[in-house]
């Protein structure tokens, strides 16, 4: 017998069984060797239920905490560009930026479906660890949790964001104003066709790869090339596209949107791909881009700002907010008509004719 | 993208447009029945009525696939997939047709029904062969273009020796429901339904080339423009009927000679006549039972035939007693004349078939096209 010798978990050829959810020594271990290392830092390292956090020094100065969660259920875990790991650390990291926050800390919960491959889960633990490293904010908690085999598909990551925002900067989807200038930061509907191309059933052949990324860099960017005030609405078109997005502005502000269909840069293989399969980019997911409704005087600022960040390179304006009781988002279209761009009705299916 | 984006063009569009605005004669109206859901569609995503003079008004027809299937077609493949535990492989567009006792597709999956979406009929077959031990039935439906397909599949299926697939055909013609609204009172008696002329189907007449036309042209003294989907395909056409009607032809002439010949596909009409034969009689929702108007599986191919496989009957359902899409189906009616419209009726909780699919003229005219008549909004959105 050799004294304090533990086997390592096998993330070769192992499979997720419901010992690594059952809080005995088989989940220690695999929380051990795979999510520490992973996602390795101090609070972490606390081994602790919960992390002790120090204080962040805008929230001592009249500045206001924001939290957001998010589940990340996508299938197939594994797309062009991404997978369910890095996602689930851009898309909250995104939630938190929206309202112009700094965001500070992440925690992490799993639910594993019994016999998932533990190589693939390693892949999208370490795929999750880099994403965050990246973006500068640490997954300081976690929790794991093992549901039995056809109860879950693979993971299901869910994930909370905290950061901060300082005092007397209100940005939220009720502040358009008749005027504002409707700013995008690059091409749509890219996550959409990544994640499609791969679907079973649906597999084509794309060059397209999802544009997953945190945008907390390119909010800090937009933010300081503007006077404090002049960022009235910060959105990512995520599920529903810009299109949804636009018309949930629209309601919770009371105003109507007015949008130039030429102005909206489309990718030419996202184009192709949706005229194949019947959809319209403007209601297909994306993940790295955001909406931002600024006053006039302060668009053009900002519209360079974005631009020179790696994340907003091909960012236009395309569109402004308007009066209109009715609260409708109308595009002039290329071809010279106009129309209403409505919610989204269940999901969007296929045309067959 | 190529060889689309030359059919998109707003340049070009507002040329055409100049040219139906000079030619239209003020002394009178030009209404046109688009039969396709797909020019419908593209009449609304392009916004190619702010194009067109007021004289000019497009009346859309019963081309949508999805609108013109009754309730109780859809409750067949319901009960196939919640009574006989069969795979259900369908288009997507199928899935939130209203059926009865507040089901569709989609909510029968969600209580356990294996209803799956597929793109292709052939997608349908590899279901069957990876489910050895189930009944796959694919739910066909759709005019000419969608049948060579499905008879494809099914010819398919039987070199294959696929013995746990079947079809369900709702195939209907599109030949029989034009017939069918010209031979409608409103049209043909009572004058209260003015139709000056068809933009003719796009892909159907791919498949069945322009002669089927010709005896409406002749018979009825309405010109036919065929025309492709893209917004300056209608366009196009739209003008060519105005002159047509100018000149008091009535023609059949073809605007998508990029893919449209006079006889059509003749290998895919051949394939279809193999695997399929007439319906004496066939429900449409909105026209009734329309005689001729659909195909079944030939008598030799009936162990593919859902119907004879499983001995299913058919039992009609009457659509709700407000629903106007009959009357909007015929052109007899506008959505905005009907009470449920933008109401009880949306393209979230569809009443009638004409919401349900984006082809639909309610759920088109709903989606694209509310701006223009703003009051029905004010109470829908509040």
């Amino acid at each position: 017998m050799k004294d304090g010798y533990v086997r390592p978990i096998d993330l070769r050829d192992g499979r997720v069984d419901m010992n690594h959810g059952a809080g005995g020594r088989a989940a220690a271990q695999l929380v051990e060797e795979l999510f520490v290392r992973a996602f390795d830092n101090p609070y972490l390292r606390q081994g602790n239920d919960g992390a002790l956090l120090p204080v962040a020094a805008e929230l001592l100065d009249g500045g206001r905490l924001v939290m957001a969660c998010d589940g990340h259920v996508v299938a197939p875990i594994f797309f062009p560009g991404g997978d369910l790991g890095a996602l689930s650390v851009h898309g909250t990291l995104n939630d938190v930026a929206m309202l112009g926050a700094r965001p500070l800390y992440l925690a992490a919960s799993f639910i594993l479906e019994e016999g998932y491959p533990l190589a693939d889960l390693a892949r999208v633990v370490e795929s999750m660890g880099a994403a965050a490293r990246a973006a500068r904010v640490p997954i300081v908690a976690g929790d794991t949790k093992v549901v039995e085999r056809g109860k879950g598909d693979g993971v299901f990551i869910a994930t909370t964001g905290v950061g901060v925002v300082p005092r007397g900067r209100e940005i939220g989807g009720a502040r358009a104003r008749p005027g504002d200038a409707v700013l995008l930061s690059g091409t749509i509907g890219e996550h959409g066709v990544a994640v499609l191309s791969k679907r079973e059933s649906l597999e084509f052949e794309t060059t397209i790869e999802s544009d997953s990324a945190a945008l907390h860099d390119l909010v800090a960017a937009l933010l300081a090339a503007a006077p404090e005030g002049a960022v009235h609405v910060l959105r990512d078109p995520t599920r529903g596209g810009l299109a949804t997005t636009l018309n949930e502005i629209a309601r919770q502000s009371g105003v109507g949107i007015r949008l130039s269909e030429a102005a909206i840069p489309v990718k030419p293989q996202v184009d192709a791909a949706c005229e194949l399969l019947g959809l319209d980019p403007l209601y297909v997911a994306n993940e790295g881009k955001l909406v931002a409704l600024v006053d006039p005087a302060a668009a053009d600022a900002v519209l360079a700002a974005m631009r020179a960040d790696s994340l907003g390179r091909d960012s236009c304006r395309i569109g402004v907010v308007i009066e209109d009781e009715h609260r409708f988002v109308q595009m002039d279209t290329r071809f010279g008509g106009r129309r209403v761009i409505d919610w989204l009705s269940g999901e969007q299916l296929p045309r067959i004719c | 993208m190529k060889y689309i984006d030359e059919f998109r063009d707003g340049a070009v569009a507002q040329r055409v447009a100049a040219r139906i605005a000079a030619e239209v004669r003020p002394d009178r109206t030009y209404r046109f029945m688009e039969f396709c859901g797909g020019h419908t569609h593209a009449i609304a995503r392009y916004g190619i009525a702010e194009w067109l003079p007021p004289a000019v008004r497009m009346i859309h027809g019963p081309g949508c696939p999805v609108c013109v299937l009754p309730i109780g077609r859809i409750d067949q493949a319901i009960r196939l997939a919640l009574e006989r535990d069969a795979i259900v492989c369908t288009y997507g567009d199928t899935l939130r047709v209203p059926a009865s006792a507040g089901l569709s597709l989609l909510k029968a999956k969600a209580r356990g029904g294996a209803v799956r979406i597929v793109y292709s009929p052939t997608d349908a077959l590899r279901i069957a062969a990876e489910h050895p031990q189930r009944e796959v039935v694919f739910f066909a439906i759709g005019f000419e273009t969608t049948t060579p397909p499905t008879a494809l599949a099914l010819l398919a299926a039987r070199r294959q020796r696929l013995e746990n697939f079947s079809v369900l055909s709702c195939h209907v013609l599109t030949p029989s429901a034009i017939t069918h609204i010209l031979e409608s009172p409103e049209v043909r008696d009572y004058g209260s339904v003015p139709l000056d002329g068809f933009v003719g189907p796009a892909h159907v007449s791919i498949v069945i080339g322009s002669r089927p036309y010709e005896h409406f042209a002749e018979e009825y003294r309405k010109p036919v423009a065929i025309a492709g989907f893209e917004p300056l395909d209608v366009m196009q056409a739209i003008l060519m009927l105005v002159r047509q009607v100018n000149a008091g032809r009535a023609d059949v002439e073809n605007e998508f000679t990029r893919a449209v010949t006079r006889d059509g596909n003749q290998a895919a009409q051949a394939v279809v006549a193999q695997v399929f034969e007439l319906r004496s009689r066939f429900e449409w929702r909105g026209l009734g039972e329309v005689p001729y108007s659909a195909l079944k599986i030939r008598p030799q191919y009936a162990a593919y035939d859902a119907e004879a496989r499983f001995d299913m009957d058919y039992r009609p359902v009457p659509d709700h007693k407000s629903c106007e899409c009959g009357a909007i189906l015929r052109g007899v009616k506008r959505p905005v004349d009907c009470k449920l419209f933008g109401t009880v009726c949306t393209p979230d909780s569809p009443m009638g078939s004409c919401m349900v699919s984006s082809e639909g003229a309610c759920a088109a005219h709903y989606s694209y096209g509310r701006f223009r008549d703003i009051a029905i909004v004010a109470e829908a959105g509040a």
